[in-house]
């Protein structure tokens, strides 16, 4: 198993009720956002009803695991003593246009000195930490081509 | 139908501050803070601190309004307010907020506050260890996301870049405040003056847009207004500072969970800044000051954007440390050394700058200044923000 972006210690995600089938999903590798049942419409986060029809008939769907760079961004102060010497890394804002455009927040993976362009296209990578416990699947990113 | 409306109403007839001190200097507590404040607001406005009958903060300050009025020994409470969201993005809105309790008849004589000894509790910048992340940050904080330059440097980096604003812009603003601060005997900074130089070369906290000294830092202190009737104002020792707009909120699902907001790289001020000025009946031509509270100079740039301060087309030739500084500039701002340089009090400390340009008695004084805007925090939400002026402009 190859190794995680960041170091051991930060922040483990509470895998909420309300996020559960995402959790799942990563967890099978797949990229399962929540859907409304009302007006078909994705929205992320979780909620507890649509913001668009206010139905609480709330489904989940897998989504295409692409999207673009909406924007980023290269932190180097360690904000967590998981990260202290560890020096800078992406954190990149993703555009899912194959889900009404719904955002995502995670890493850009490779070089943290990579030049980063808002527009580029980006495919999910799962990255499991499977000796967690509960055992969690992050999705993260990188370039396309 | 008459007019709803603040404008005119209610006047700022005393304010106060504590020494401000570098984070985790404070050798008093932080509720004692508050109550330093508050009295010597009193104090300034000339009425029996036992006369207030009601507070209003922001920020989920901890020094709350009926622990103050048994401990000042009010009279009697009518009015306790505290303002949902974190950090500044609430400091107009409760004095607003006071206002509008006494302008409705609920209460009388309101200080709007803030007291902040951040080093006797948990530090902004750093995140606590060893805890599930839950709600909203389970999709953020295992990724490093975690401090509030790090929420709000992706608006930055996309505003920025989608209308080739510089860094220059950026450094113009920090260097403004601390220009300023350099006169003021009670500012944090005084005696540590910002250079080009000293800018360029400080360290990155985040890339593109935040080198360190384009970030907040912490303090200790407090401070605090009394708001009263605009009648009553006039016949108290101070020239009265009259609200002529406020105004609090977001647009559209500014507050959408994971950064998910429509209208993302936004200070959050558009449907608010056009609600203030609306009150006001006044525009951003019509300042003679403006301070612009900074968590972060990007910040600052989207506030300046939407309270119609800056274009964005022009912004890289307008925001030149020139004018920006009371000696000359078009736009003079954060003229006592703002949050960057004089104390990072969550923007009251603006509040009273703002009050004492309009009675004149500002260390950096713009002469004649008759209106002052005050731009609260931005890119939280809620977001307020408010405009005073003299008796000039009723
Ligand atoms: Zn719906």
């Amino acid at each position: 198993m190859s190794k995680p972006y960041l170091p051991d210690g930060l922040p483990v995600p509470n895998q909420d009720s309300i996020a559960l089938p995402y959790w799942q999903g990563t967890r099978a590798g797949k990229l399962v956002i929540q859907k409304c049942g009302g007006c078909g419409k994705h929205q992320w986060g979780p909620e507890w009803v649509c913001h668009r029809c206010h139905s609480f008939d709330l489904g989940w769907a897998e989504v295409a695991p692409r999207g673009r760079i909406y924007s980023w961004q290269r932190p180097y102060h360690p904000v967590h003593g998981a990260l202290t010497d560890h020096g800078p890394y992406l954190i990149v804002l993703v555009e899912l246009p194959g889900a009404d455009g719904i955002r995502m927040v995670g890493n850009l993976l490779g070089d943290p000195m990579q030049e980063v362009r808002i527009g580029a296209e980006v495919e999910a990578v799962f990255e499991p930490h499977d000796t967690a416990d509960p055992p969690y699947t992050l999705v993260q990113w990188r370039m396309l081509g | 139908m008459t007019e709803r409306s603040l404008r005119g109403k209610v006047a700022i007839a005393g304010i106060g501050e504590t020494t401000y001190y570098k984070h985790g200097q404070s050798p008093d507590a932080e509720f004692k803070l508050a109550l330093q404040a508050i009295l010597n607001a009193c104090h300034d406005a000339g009425i029996d601190p036992r006369e207030v009958d009601g507070f209003a903060s922001y920020g989920d300050d901890r020094s709350d309004g009926p622990r103050l009025a048994a401990a000042l020994g009010i009279r009697e409470l009518r009015f306790s307010n505290m303002h949902w969201g974190g950090g500044g993005g609430g400091v107009a809105a409760a004095v607003a907020n006071a206002g509008a309790a006494v302008q409705s008849g609920m209460a009388n004589c309101v200080i709007a506050f803030r007291s902040l000894a951040q080093g006797q509790f948990a530090r902004y910048g750093r995140s606590r260890t060893g805890a599930a992340a839950m709600g909203d940050d389970a999709f953020l904080a295992p990724y490093g996301l975690m401090s509030p330059a790090q929420r709000f440097a992706m608006k930055i980096t996309r505003f920025m870049t989608e209308h080739g604003i510089r860094h220059e812009a950026l450094r113009a603003i920090a260097m403004a405040s601390y220009h300023h601060a350099q006169n003021n005997p009670n500012a944090v900074m005084r005696g540590r003056p910002l250079s080009e130089e000293k800018y360029e070369s400080s360290r990155w906290i985040i890339e593109p847009f935040h080198r360190l000294f384009d970030c907040c830092q912490e303090n200790d202190g407090a401070g605090a207004v009394l708001v009263v009737p605009a009648d009553r104002a006039k016949d108290l020792p101070q020239k009265p500072v009259y609200l002529l707009g406020a105004a609090q909120g977001g647009h559209h699902r500014s507050a959408a969970p994971v950064h998910n907001a429509p209208d993302y790289a936004s200070a959050h001020f558009k449907t608010v800044a056009k609600n203030m000025w609306d009150m006001a009946k006044l525009g951003p031509k019509d300042c003679d000051v403006v301070q612009a509270y900074e968590n972060f100079t990007g910040g600052v740039l989207l506030s300046l954007v939407e309270h119609g301060f800056v274009d964005p087309k022009t912004a890289n030739e307008e925001l030149v440390l020139e004018n920006l500084l009371v000696s000359g500039g078009r736009m003079p701002m954060n003229t006592s050394g703002g949050n960057l340089a004089e104390c990072y009090m969550h923007g009251l400390e603006m509040v009273n700058e703002a009050v004492r340009q309009l009675r004149g008695t500002a260390i950096n004084q713009v002469p004649g200044a008759d209106v002052v805007a005050v731009l609260g925090g931005p890119m939280v939400t809620p977001v307020s923000s408010l405009v005073v002026g003299t008796e000039a402009t009723l």
